[in-house]
């Protein structure tokens, strides 16, 4: 046996690209790189390109037409349209980047102190937060002008920390969301300080969201600002976009054009910023997954559909079943020939670990394989039919009438927003057709039978007023109440306590034989299976290894997975004995 | 046999608003054992775990460690050998941050601490690394790029870094894969022979803590209800809450199982 542990030949190569290289190489996202590239570089090399001083007067070119020295014309004043948009730049980059600076600063501190330390510090902050938001940006930034003068950098500073509050709500969000992660803890044993886990363990992991918020905070400083300067604020002598814009809309009768350049300036600085985020946003949550359609669909072979008889006491007979998933290399088998067979009334057990194929191939028979899961190959014949490539409309039918199914998580497959009674009552009315009154009664039925002690109080309760045990005798409930002829119960007891487990696994027994069931019960619990499985299948890498009466599966394994995998359970006849160390191994 | 006590918890109490978590629960543990903590959900046994680690709260009672009390002490307010105390935790998904190389991670404790700098501490890393079996091109890579047993005995390689001499497990195994389980357990015995570390070992499954400890303590309601030696508790438990899990645990023999089961329906039948 190789020791898959220790080895790194089967760890997974991952991409370690860099996410500016990403981003470059999707076309928006390079577009707007370019773009903002070519805006920063003209305002950094302003004075070397532009052709003219952006003051110079020239009394002859007062709205000059495009040409004759002056590339785009002349404005109101007689000055160079293009010289004043590239010296224009300059203020507006500038004022852009004190608004994300003073917004940044204050918005991530506050968040990431109220994320990580909750509490008092969480409520006071998200109130002057929410004060900020309250107040009409435009408003506040006229009044401030009025008494600090004629500067559009202090005008952006405030406006800065009137945006503060979107940095703020982003982070704090972030935080909460990854402080309880158990690195954090760990961190926190190892002995950091506050500091060093809010820098290293927190913003290091949320920094992504951050950049976006920027660049979109950078585009909307640039708006505002260019909006404060067309109202005729900010200081006459600087050349400015927003100005421009204001001195070519009085002039627009006699040169209408000259509202076109700072009007194009802006809008294309402003979409680059969002593009740019937008890009960044894509590179990041696409990931390693792949859309379908993305990869051309896979070749599913030509299987004639099977009708041919089986013996009378076959309920389920799947021949060499496939099911693919896409991945970047093409489709990808996790299921890749699984033949079984399933008698009425049988237990039948489907036992591997983590990345065997067994939950697929349940999930498969059930037909509700994931997003792009497809079955590529083979036949599931239910009852005399194949139902592999049925439509999803007759699959519905099938599903929750003659097929059930028992999940590994009971909580999340209840709606917390609707009582217990309604998750059992609608179903029964929808697939049974019988009237509400009746459903009702039946519900009360079923919870009385699923062993919970007080079934009108249950069926009344939502899902957050009941265990986690009650929760899954719930849906057991539920998956029997249409009486189905097979039950699939994908790791129906491991989110459970053993003592309920114990309770859960005796009334899956109860109900299996008092409804003549059959079952697919997958788990990875080898004592589940001895518990309550006839006949055992035993998956690896997607196939079935072995097949086998559960009897003779644990005393004599054929294969040697198995083998190794009944070796692997803890069955320890004599327990360790204590030595104390000797106190010369003890580290001084 | 010497008395040496490594910890000693003496009634510690933990109290959530109205919830009473810890109810006067007494343990203690020797230098190299491993007690185990057995327990359902909302037992409590994780919040004892953490009160030890000095990241939960203790409402009364203390927490000797040497005899000094760390009870309700922050680890970075911890000194000496009890600054060294260390953690497993359950889910080696979430224990591991995302962003950092495993180098990084195995050596933030030992910078963290003062005890030296970042480059001093790299050197240490092969040895982590080969105390846990893997090797030493794992120190490049991030956490994603490995399967849940390499990650957690990344997380073993970084509660060891600081030399400690108690290491609270909080269900290291039980989001493991049947085999890997067992090559970690066997792992966490191999260091404990090679170190002379202790172990909190906290555990749901009984069998799990038949194997690697020496004693075993079982908690119900935030009560230790039985604490003895391993082979007592586990096989021949005098306490009927715990005769309950015992027998509750499914086991893999169908024969077995059976007359199990009946017992525990026999059991369930009394109350």
């Amino acid at each position: 046996m190789t020791d898959h542990e220790t080895s790194l030949s089967n760890v997974r190569p991952v991409q370690r690209d860099n996410l500016a290289l990403a981003v470059l190489s999707n076309p928006l996202g390079l577009v707007a790189s370019v773009l903002l590239a070519v805006v920063f570089l003209t305002a950094i090399f302003a004075p070397l390109i532009a052709p003219h001083s952006p003051t110079t007067l020239q009394i002859f070119k007062i709205n000059a037409a495009p040409g004759d020295g002056y590339l785009l014309g002349g404005d109101g004043s007689g000055r160079d349209v293009l010289s004043r948009l590239i010296y224009g730049s300059r203020s507006t980059l500038a004022g852009a980047a004190i608004a994300v600076v003073v917004a940044g600063l204050l918005g991530i501190a506050a968040g990431l102190v109220a994320g990580y330390y909750g509490g008092r510090r969480d409520i006071v902050l998200s109130w002057v937060s929410d004060g900020l938001m309250a107040l009409p940006a435009l408003i506040v930034l006229l009044a401030f002008y009025q008494t600090l003068g004629s500067s559009i950098y202090l005008s952006m500073v405030v406006f800065g920390i009137m945006l503060s509050p979107s940095f703020f709500r982003l982070t704090r969000n972030l935080v909460n969301g990854v402080k309880n992660e158990l690195y954090i803890d760990a961190a926190r044993v190892s002995g950091l300080s506050d500091l060093r886990i809010i820098i290293r363990h927190v913003l290091l992991v949320i920094r992504a969201p951050i950049v976006i918020q920027t660049s979109i905070v950078a585009g909307i400083a640039i708006v505002i600002q260019a909006g404060l300067e067309f109202l005729g604020l900010g200081d006459p002598g600087t050349p400015t976009w927003g100005g421009m814009l204001q001195n070519a809309f009085s002039n627009m009768y006699v040169a209408p054009l000259a509202i076109l350049w700072p009007g194009f300036a802006i809008s294309i600085t402003v979409a680059s910023f969002v593009l740019l985020a937008n890009a960044i946003r894509d590179r990041l949550q696409q990931g390693d997954r792949v859309k379908p359609g993305q990869i051309p669909p896979p070749e599913v072979a030509a299987v004639p559909v099977r009708a041919e008889a089986l013996p009378e006491d076959v309920l389920l007979d799947v021949r060499d079943l496939k099911v693919a998933y896409p991945a970047k290399a093409g489709w990808k088998d996790v299921v890749s020939g699984v033949s079984l067979t399933l008698r009425r009334g049988e237990v039948l057990g489907l036992v591997g670990e983590s990345g065997s194929g067994k939950t697929q191939t349940a999930f498969a028979i059930l037909g509700l394989l994931s997003e792009g899961g497809r079955i590529i190959a083979g036949s599931i014949l239910f009852d005399g039919k194949d139902i592999a490539g049925l439509p999803e409309a007759e699959k519905h039918k099938l599903r929750g009438k003659r097929i059930a199914y028992v999940p590994q998580e009971p909580m999340s497959n209840l709606d917390p927003a609707f009582r217990i009674g309604y998750q059992l009552v609608e179903p029964m009315v929808t697939v049974l057709g019988i009237s509400k009154a009746e459903a009702r009664r039946r519900a009360l039925d079923l919870l009385a039978r699923v062993g919970l002690p007080d079934p009108e109080r249950t069926f009344r309760s939502y899902p957050h007023q009941i265990s986690g045990g009650m929760a899954q005798r719930v849906l057991i409930a539920g998956a029997i109440s249409c009486n189905p002829d097979l039950l699939i119960a994908d790791e129906p007891t491991t989110a459970l306590d053993v003592t309920v487990q114990a309770e859960v696994l005796d009334l899956l027994r109860d109900l299996q034989s008092e409804f003549e069931m059959s079952v697919i019960l997958v788990t990875h619990n080898f004592g589940v299976v001895a518990d309550m499985c006839d006949r055992v299948a035993v998956m690896k890498d997607g196939a079935i290894v072995e097949t086998r009466d559960v009897t003779d599966l644990f005393a004599s394994p054929e294969h040697s997975y198995t083998r190794m995998l009944l070796g692997s359970v803890l069955d320890d006849s004599k327990t360790r004995t204590y030595v104390q160390p000797s106190v010369a191994e003890v580290p001084a | 046999m010497s008395d040496a006590i490594l910890v000693d918890c003496c009634n510690v109490n933990t109290r959530f608003g109205a919830h009473h978590v810890l109810k006067d629960v007494s343990l203690t543990i020797r230098p190299g054992e491993t007690v185990g903590l057995v327990g359902e959900s909302g037992s409590g046994k994780t919040t004892l775990g953490r009160a030890i680690l000095g990241i939960g709260p203790v409402s009364a009672g203390e927490i000797l460690y040497e005899g000094t009390n760390i009870a309700g002490v922050a680890p970075r307010d911890r000194r000496g050998n009890a600054a060294a105390i260390q953690a497993v935790f359950q889910d080696p998904y979430s224990s591991l941050n995302p962003s950092m190389t495993v180098e990084d991670i195995l050596i933030e404790p030992i910078v963290a601490r003062g005890l030296a700098s970042a480059s001093e501490a790299s050197a240490k890393v092969n040895t982590l690394l080969d105390q846990v079996a893997l090797p030493a091109d794992a120190a490049q890579r991030y956490p994603r790029e490995f399967s849940g047993g390499q990650r957690q005995r990344v997380a073993i390689a970084r509660a060891l870094a600081l030399s400690p001499r108690l290491i609270v497990c909080d269900e290291p195994v039980s989001a493991l894969d049947l085999s890997t389980q067992a090559r970690v357990l066997d792992l966490f015995i191999d260091i404990q022979q090679a170190t002379g570390v202790a172990y909190l070992f906290v555990s749901h499954d009984l069998t799990v803590v038949r194997h690697i400890s020496h004693r075993v303590a079982v908690m119900r309601n935030g009560e230790i209800v039985e604490f003895d030696e391993c082979d007592q508790v586990t096989a021949n438990p005098s306490h009927d809450y715990t005769k309950r899990l015992l027998l509750a645990a499914p086991v893999a023999d169908p024969a077995r199982q059976a007359e199990r089961r009946a017992a525990f329906r026999a059991l369930a039948g009394e109350h």
